[in-house]
């Protein structure tokens, strides 16, 4: 069997999910037969080499940046997967939605309680920063996603039966435990 | 086939159970060891129906089994993979009409509303997210009143009440600006165990018992191991 190619990015996230990837602890050995990396934070390669099997997302779209990424990810993967709350729906980046982003801004560079040392009353607005979007949006609101696995992070078993799952193209099991909001 | 005494036979997914006279259709089914999921329905108080979780299907019509009375020889379907998908729905309605960040919720793992969703294996909503602008009052010293995780269920008014019958939450506003709110004056002398009751009743981590949360470990909690209903349908 020819290996499935992988590929994972974290957009808006903490790379909680990815250190969710690496709790599958002795199977990595097991899936390292399996599949082979390409862009990925785990391999550091920065552009994509190959057409890939499987992109995995951790993190929503907060900036034009994110939204980049992941239209880059879905033109070069057949499947795409939202690992984790923040890729599902957002999560704890998406507290600031709802909440006007002027407002946001001024909390964190002017008015916020912490904000020291900004004499000059400056909000970052450097045309080499990506632009910061209205709101965090949920990958699925932004591209096709084709799978979605949640948890904070999702448990490394519910990770590791979808790749097995996908990889060997089989239904997947979803113990009740594995599957979590938290 | 003739039944106890006092009892009525009605037939449930096609089995023929015996309930008594007067009881709710969600009651007939709990005392038969079946789950109809819940949400608004607090027991003890009076149905409202306003989650409309329970809806069931009698004689091809949806009814919310919470408030219907069961009768003779009623035919009643509950769970089918219709049903089930519209349950689903309105548990993925109120989690992208609210702002539910389950990650950082005290009441992760105990909510109802998240047990629900777990129960119907609900990977992610399919409608979109509203992100609506909630305040938090956090004016009482005993308990936080989070806007942004409220229902609407009713479940506190209903409950919390002082000796004089007086209620510490009413409904604010219409429509989609319905809230719940905290009395100020009365919340602000709420007793201790009055605060942990509120929290207790409320399904969803709309009201927090102050200066206390994530004090149990995950892998503790009420739904990290058994789906909600488990303990009616493991019963006997």
């Amino acid at each position: 069997m020819n290996k499935k190619i992988i590929a994972t990015t974290s957009l808006a996230g903490c790379f909680g999910c990815h250190m969710s990837i690496l709790d599958i602890d002795e199977r990595i050995l097991d899936l390292i037969e399996l599949v082979e990396f390409d862009k990925s934070p785990i391999d550091d390669i920065k552009k994509f080499t190959q057409p890939v099997d499987i992109g995995i997302i951790e993190g929503g779209c907060c900036n034009s940046e994110n939204t980049q990424i992941l239209k880059y990810f879905r033109e070069n993967c057949k499947i795409l997967v939202s690992l984790g709350e923040c890729a599902i729906m957002g999560g704890l980046p998406a507290m600031r939605n709802g909440i006007p982003i002027q407002e946001c801004l001024n909390e964190a560079y002017l008015d916020g309680p912490t904000v020291q040392e900004n004499h000059e009353h400056i909000i970052p607005n450097d045309e080499e920063l990506p632009l910061l979007l209205d709101k965090v949006y949920p990958c699925h609101e932004v591209v096709k996603i084709d799978y979605f696995l949640p948890g904070c992070p999702p448990r490394a078993d519910l990770i590791w039966n979808a790749l097995y799952a996908l990889i060997t193209e089989n239904p997947m099991e979803m113990p009740y435990e594995v599957v979590k909001f938290d | 086939m003739e039944g106890p005494i006092n009892k009525i036979k009605i037939s449930l997914d096609g089995k023929t159970i015996f309930a008594p006279k007067g009881s709710t259709i969600v009651e007939a089914a709990r005392e038969n060891g079946i789950y109809i999921p819940t949400l608004c329905h607090f027991e003890g108080t009076d149905p409202k129906a306003c989650c409309r979780i329970c809806t069931v299907k009698i004689n091809n019509r949806l009814m919310t089994s919470c408030t219907t009375p069961i009768a003779e020889g009623m035919e009643i379907e509950s769970n089918s993979a219709e049903l089930n998908d519209l349950r689903k729905s309105i548990v993925e309605l109120l989690f992208v009409s609210g702002n539910h960040f389950c990650p950082t919720c005290e009441k992760s793992g105990n909510c109802e509303l998240q047990a629900l969703a777990y129960r119907f294996k609900m990977l992610v909503p399919r409608f979109p997210y509203s992100f609506p602008r909630k305040e938090v009052d956090a004016s009482s010293p005993k308990i936080i009143k989070e806007q942004n995780r409220c229902i609407a269920c009713k479940r506190c008014i209903k409950t919390i009440r002082d000796e004089k019958g007086r209620h510490y939450f009413a409904y604010k506003n219409r429509g989609q600006h319905l809230e719940v709110v905290l009395d100020p004056v009365l919340g602000a002398a709420m007793p201790d165990d009055l605060a942990r009751k509120a929290m207790e009743n409320c399904p969803v981590g709309s009201i927090l018992y102050k200066e206390k949360g994530f004090d149990e470990p995950i892998g503790t909690r009420k739904y990290d191991k058994q789906p909600i209903g488990s303990e009616i349908e493991n019963q006997s």
